[in-house]
């Protein structure tokens, strides 16, 4: 599991020996801890009009020293390129060739964020060149950049504003340590109603207040195969973020399970989602427990890898069983359930070989890219409340899975992302405690890669 | 509100109810556990129950739990369990050994607090391994390490070295041995069978359904949250789900071999040596509200009675015979207001034997002075879940095993649930759940 070529080449001597060999250098990720500041070098806004200018107000507010122009041989934290006025493919040019002389500058760990508007929100055929032509722009930096920086995209949907909620809540995500491993990413952000942004603004300053480390407080989560690998990881970061937790696994993994709910102060609950009634018992214990459930994380899932020409009828029914027609169940039953909260969050774990498909996982294909699926067709569903469903989809992500993978394969597989590694279960868990978080209420039926930009899948 | 309460606790107690349970499967003796330490289990058990009521640091009235077969090591096993679990470290506990009654009388002693108002949570249970018994140097080498410790020259060392014998270097293992009698308890079950004349048949049915019993309710989930997997083992190692009539008939008898009458007791109709543990939350009323924890049944009374089975008065497992006319009386209860029965098969000549004892006018007047037959019970309420027959019988432990699953299956079903227990020494406890309404 450990990746020793990483702690290899990140000593001395190794490191020069792989520079002059020209081999690759992946870096140690800058990760999240609560307390972290948000930027220690100054940030650059580039681009200009009122949605830039507001915006680089707004990061002021943050204490996070702003810059609108590149100062030759300063170091930058981040710069974020705001483009939601782009409206011809003429416009990119200058800030574009800006953030060319900002990228040099960046610290290790460094963020490239771009905001722009979606070219699916525009009939103008100049205008959406110009939007698609942000997309591909920000992927290809995205590539070139070096040292653990990232590279991502916000983009604004429908009327909103640089400066609403979830376009701040995205962008204080992508330039924290909790975005790792989020590397060519877009995030769409949609503006909230007025109703359910009053509804989390009263929430937030019910529960959340003076506790800005611990987002999730006053909610209460569940984690589904959570015994393990990155379902206990969740169940961790949540709990860190103030969360009340439910652990639930098969019967048969209770006693992990049991460490897993001791570690995070929380409940195990032995059951298997496969069952009828699973979702009733989740929101039955919950109601019992907690008074209600504000944050479901269908994580649970299960590989049974054959070529296709190999595949029998048990394999393919068991994955399609676990990872999705479970959770079609449980989300009916969840929504009909005034125990799921007004506001709740359903996150999905989808997979990249949901996206990309992969060779011998033609099931596992199938439920991952059925989850994606579902959670787009569901949005509308919680669209418009304060209830949203989105899915987080992890390439290569170091765990007893991935460590089964044939050793060569494994150390190509690592290597084939942007930051030249695999990632940890943490930063999927991340993205998951974002997603479920009040600052996400805007997003909505997305699917969020957290795969260091694989080219799997791209 | 103090004054109050103490009032009403003169006038009549609190109820004191069953919150949940925990237990680790049961490994069969030399199994999955045969490395695990009484505090290794009990920690397991604790942490189980703890994760899953939420009972993370939480300080809990009290803990009371004990080992049958314990070593001088496991000094104050509960409470070292308790510094070894998730519980906080400020949560008293204290030790109880009644033999095989043990689990069930921590259940009865913490629920008599809660009920007095003097503790509002408690956590009751048991464990025991056969596998990793105590063996104790003979008597001869003990005292000799003992003056070896107190000599103060070399020449006094080797002096009481000198009086050393070969055959104070064997061990001496426990034994299930009375040690007034010097028989096993499956030797004294063998009388007792015998003079109920208990036929091979019928302890081979009794065990049988056992195994039936327990392999359905696996089936039906009925352990999800009654149990935590532990060292790999997810189920009880003893159960045979797919034991036949046939299989029984054909295991040779190991007890009463010697006796006049045909041996009936084998291995398949007598409980094996088990690892494992098991605990129980308890808690008042308020306290269950309070903290949002299900009321799974109230525990309403409990009687302990002793025979003489030193003289032969009586057998040496039919203590509980004894004690239950006394609990139905003060209770103003009959077989007829109870909806289940667990009775401990210790062997399945132990249930048959006591129900052939609550039968016979005869021995219910001349023994038990009644007016007449206790009465007969229905067999379609007893063990209905299976018992100590398939799911094995670490002694200390099954008080606690069977008080969970009894309150789980009266929340499900309501009525009300008789638990008989026997023990070594002559000595039985009996007790009364009902299911909240």
């Amino acid at each position: 599991m450990a990746d020793t070529y990483l702690d290899l080449v990140n000593t001395p001597l190794p490191g020069r020996i792989a520079k002059a060999l020209g081999l690759p250098r992946p870096s140690v990720l800058r990760r999240y801890s609560p307390g972290e500041t948000l930027a220690l070098d100054p940030v650059l806004v580039a681009g200009a009009g009122a949605g830039a200018d507001a915006l680089a107000d707004v990061l002021l507010g943050w204490d996070i020293e702003v810059r609108r122009h590149v100062l030759p041989g300063e170091k930058l934290s981040a710069a974020v390129v705001v483009l939601d006025r782009a409206a011809s493919p003429a416009d990119l040019a200058a800030p574009m060739l800006e953030l060319g002389q900002a990228v040099r500058l960046l610290v290790p760990g460094g963020r490239v964020i771009g905001l722009l508007r979606s070219s699916a929100d525009t009939t103008n055929p100049a205008e959406a060149a110009a939007r698609q032509g942000i997309d591909g722009a920000i992927r290809s930096v995205a590539h070139e950049l070096r040292n653990g920086a990232t590279a991502n995209g916000i983009v604004l949907r429908g009327d909103a504003t640089t400066t609403d909620a979830t376009t701040l809540g995205a962008l204080r995500f992508l330039l924290s340590g909790r975005s790792a491993y989020v590397d060519g990413q877009f995030i769409e952000v949609t503006s909230l109603p007025a109703a359910s942004a009053a509804d989390l603004a009263a929430a937030d300053t019910a529960a959340g207040e003076g506790v800005p480390d611990q987002p999730l407080t006053g909610k209460t989560a569940v984690v589904t195969g959570a015994a393990r690998g990155i379902g206990a990881k969740i169940a961790e970061v949540l709990a860190r973020d103030g969360a009340r937790v439910i652990v639930v696994d098969v019967p048969a993994a209770g006693e992990q399970l049991a460490r897993v709910a001791n570690s995070v102060s929380g409940t195990a609950l032995q059951l298997d989602i496969t069952a009828p009634d699973a979702a009733a018992r989740i929101l039955d214990h919950a109601a019992q427990r907690y008074g209600g459930v504000d944050i479901v994380v269908h994580n649970a899932g299960i590989t049974r890898d054959k070529l296709l020409a190999n595949m029998d009828a048990s394999r393919w029914d068991s994955v399609i069983a676990v990872n999705i027609a479970s959770q079609l169940r449980m989300n009916e039953q969840l929504l009909a359930s005034p125990v799921f909260s007004g506001t709740g969050r359903i996150i999905s774990l989808a997979s990249t070989s949901g996206i990309a498909g992969n060779r011998g996982q033609s099931n596992y294909a199938a439920s991952k890219a059925g989850v994606i699926g579902m959670v787009r067709a569901q949005a509308a569903a919680f669209d418009g409340g304060g209830r949203t469903i989105n899915a987080v989809a992890p390439g290569f992500i170091e765990t007893d899975m991935t460590a089964k993978i044939p050793p060569l394969t494994r150390q190509v597989a690592r290597r084939l992302s942007s930051l030249q590694q695999g990632g940890l279960p943490v930063d999927v868990a991340e993205t998951v405690a974002f997603l479920a978080s009040d600052a996400a209420a805007g997003i909505n039926g997305q699917v969020l890669r957290v795969c260091g930009q694989n080219l799997v899948g791209a | 509100m103090a004054d109050q309460a103490g009032a009403q606790n003169a006038a009549s107690p609190r109820t004191a109810v069953v919150i949940g349970g925990n237990r680790i499967p049961f490994a069969r003796s030399g199994g999955a556990y045969a490395y695990s330490s009484n505090k290794d289990m009990l920690i397991a058990a604790l942490d189980g129950l703890v994760a899953r009521f939420g009972l993370q640091g939480e300080r809990i009235g009290e803990v009371a739990a004990g080992a049958v077969l314990k070593h001088s090591r496991d000094f104050n096993l509960t409470r070292e369990a308790v510094l070894g679990s998730a519980l906080s470290p400020e949560t008293p506990a204290y030790d109880l050994q009644q033999a095989c009654a043990t689990g069930l009388e921590t259940v009865v002693g913490l629920s008599n607090k809660i009920k007095l108002g003097q503790i509002e949570s408690g956590i009751a249970g048991g464990v025991d391994s056969a596998s990793d018994a105590p063996i104790a140097v003979s008597e001869g080498l003990r005292r000799v390490l003992l003056d070896l410790s107190r000599a103060k020259t070399t020449q006094q060392k080797l002096k009481t070295l000198a009086t050393l014998r070969p055959k104070d270097l064997s061990p001496s293992a426990p034994t299930t041995g009375e040690p007034r009698t010097g028989l096993s308890m499956g030797e004294h079950q063998a009388l007792t069978t015998a003079a109920w004349e208990i036929t091979r048949e019928a302890q081979d049915e009794l065990a049988f359904r056992s195994h039936r019993n327990l392999a359905a309710a696996y089936e039906r989930g009925f352990f999800t949250d009654l149990m935590t997997p532990y060292r790999g083992l997810t189920k009880d190692a003893n159960l045979r789900a797919d034991t036949s009539l046939e299989k029984l008939a054909t295991l040779k008898p190991v007890f009463g071999k010697s006796l006049d009458a045909p041996a009936t007791m084998t291995a398949g109709n007598s409980t094996p040596l088990t690892d494992g543990a098991a605990v129980v939350l308890l808690g008042s009323e308020e306290y269950a509200t309070a903290n949002n924890l299900p009321m799974l049944a109230n525990i309403v009374d409990a009687e302990a009675a002793a025979v003489d089975f030193v003289h032969g008065d009586e057998g040496l497992l039919m203590a509980p015979v004894h004690a239950l006319p006394r609990l139905l009386e003060r209770n103003g209860l009959t077989f007829e207001d109870f909806d289940f029965f667990e009775i401990h098969e210790a062997f399945a000549g132990t249930v048959l034997s006591s129900l052939a004892a609550w039968e016979d006018a005869d021995y219910c007047k001349r023994v038990l002075g009644l007016d007449g037959a206790l009465g007969s019970i229905d067999r379609a309420k007893l063990n209905v879940n299976g018992s100590s027959l398939a799911a094995g019988h670490p002694f200390a432990a099954t008080g606690g095993r069977i008080v969970a699953s009894l309150a789980k299956t009266l929340s499900e079903k309501g009525g009300r649930g008789l638990i008989s227990v026997c023990a070594a020494g002559g000595q039985g406890v009996v007790a009364i759940l009902e299911a909240r309404n």
